[in-house]
C-alpha cells in the first residue's frame, strides 16, 4: 500500500510540474499555427537546392502541428516549383526539430540536451533530404 | 527581479504566464486571432488528452515498479543493441505530440535513462506508421522507404552524438 501511495505521490508531483508547461506549449503552438498562413511558406524559397534545403529545414523547425499538415504544404510547394530537397528537409524537420516545443523540452529534459538534440536533428534533416533526392534521382 | 520571480513560481509557471500574457495582448489588439487561436487550442487539447492520460499512467507504472534500485540496475548497465532496438521500436510505436512524452522521459531520466536512448526514442517518433499510406500517396513508395531508412539510421547517429556532447 505504501508503495502505491509513494508512486501516486511522485506521479502527482510530475503532473503538477508538467501541466503548466504542456498547457503553455499547446497555447503557443495554436497561436503560431493560426498566425502563419499556408501561403507564407511558398514565398520563402530561392530556387538553389542547397540553400533551399537549409531554408526548408529552417521553416520545418519553426513550424508546428500535425505532420499531415507538413505533407499537404509540402505537396503544394512541389506544385509551385519548389525542389524536392527543400520539401524533404521541410517535412523531416517538421517532425524532428521543435523550436516551439524547445522551452518545454529544455525545462523537462535539460537545456543542453534540448539544444544539442535539436541542432543534430536540424543537420540530419538537411543531410537526409540531400541523400534521399540523390538516391531517388539515381533510381 | 526576473530571477526572483522564477525562483518563487518556478520556470514552468513563468512560461505559462508569458504565453497567457501573449494571449492577453492578442485579445486587446486582435480579437479574431485570439478567438481563432483559442478554438485551435481547444481542438489540440481534445486530441492530446487521451495521450496525456496514457503518458501519466505509464509514469505511475514506472514509479510503481521501477524503484531507484531496480532502475539503476536496469538503466545504468551498458547500453547495448537490445536497448537501442527497443528505443527505436517504442519511438515508432508511440503516438501523440512529441511534447506529451517529455514528462515520462524526464521521470525515467531521473532514474538513470541515458540521453542517447531518449534521443533515439524522440527521433523515431517521426516515423509514423499510420501516416505511411499518405506519404506514399503524396510522395511515392521510394520516398517513404528511403526517408524511413535514413531516419532510423540517423536516430542512432544522433543518439551517439547527443550523448557525447551532453557528457552523458
Amino acid at each position: 500500500m505504501k508503495k502505491y501511495k509513494l508512486a501516486l505521490k511522485n506521479t502527482f508531483n510530475n503532473i503538477k510540474n508538467t501541466l503548466p508547461i504542456l498547457f503553455g506549449i499547446v497555447l503557443l503552438i495554436s497561436f503560431i499555427i493560426t498566425i502563419i498562413p499556408s501561403s507564407f511558406y511558398s514565398n520563402f524559397f530561392t530556387g538553389n537546392s542547397v540553400v533551399d534545403s537549409f531554408l526548408g529545414a529552417l521553416l520545418g523547425s519553426v513550424a508546428a502541428g500535425n505532420p499531415v499538415n507538413s505533407y499537404v504544404i509540402g505537396v503544394e510547394l512541389l506544385k509551385q516549383g519548389v525542389g524536392l530537397v527543400a520539401v524533404t528537409a521541410f517535412v523531416i524537420s517538421w517532425v524532428t526539430v521543435g523550436v516551439v516545443q524547445f522551452p518545454a523540452e529544455a525545462l523537462l529534459l535539460g537545456k543542453r540536451f534540448a539544444l544539442v538534440r535539436n541542432i543534430f536533428s536540424f543537420i540530419s534533416a538537411i543531410v537526409i533530404s540531400i541523400l534521399t533526392v540523390l538516391i531517388i534521382q539515381f533510381l | 527581479m526576473i530571477k526572483k520571480i522564477i525562483v518563487k513560481f518556478g520556470m514552468n509557471w513563468v512560461f505559462l504566464f508569458l504565453v497567457l500574457f501573449l494571449y492577453l495582448l492578442t485579445l486587446i489588439f486582435n480579437q479574431t486571432l485570439f478567438i481563432k487561436s483559442l478554438i485551435y487550442a481547444k481542438g489540440v487539447l481534445i486530441e492530446v488528452i487521451p495521450v496525456l492520460i496514457m503518458v501519466f499512467a505509464f509514469t505511475f507504472l514506472a514509479n510503481l515498479w521501477l524503484t531507484n534500485k531496480k532502475a539503476n540496475k536496469l538503466l545504468s548497465s551498458k547500453t547495448g543493441p537490445l536497448q537501442y532496438f527497443t528505443a527505436v521500436f517504442l519511438g515508432i510505436l508511440s503516438s501523440g505530440p512529441i511534447y506529451m512524452w517529455y514528462p515520462l522521459l524526464s521521470e525515467l531520466k531521473e532514474k538513470g535513462l541515458n540521453n542517447s536512448l531518449i534521443t533515439i526514442f524522440l527521433y523515431n517518433r517521426a516515423v509514423k506508421i499510420p501516416l505511411m499510406p499518405m506519404i506514399v500517396y503524396y510522395f511515392g513508395l521510394p520516398f517513404l522507404l528511403i526517408t524511413t531508412f535514413f531516419m532510423i539510421t540517423f536516430s542512432l547517429i544522433n543518439g551517439y552524438f547527443v550523448a557525447k556532447f551532453t557528457n552523458n
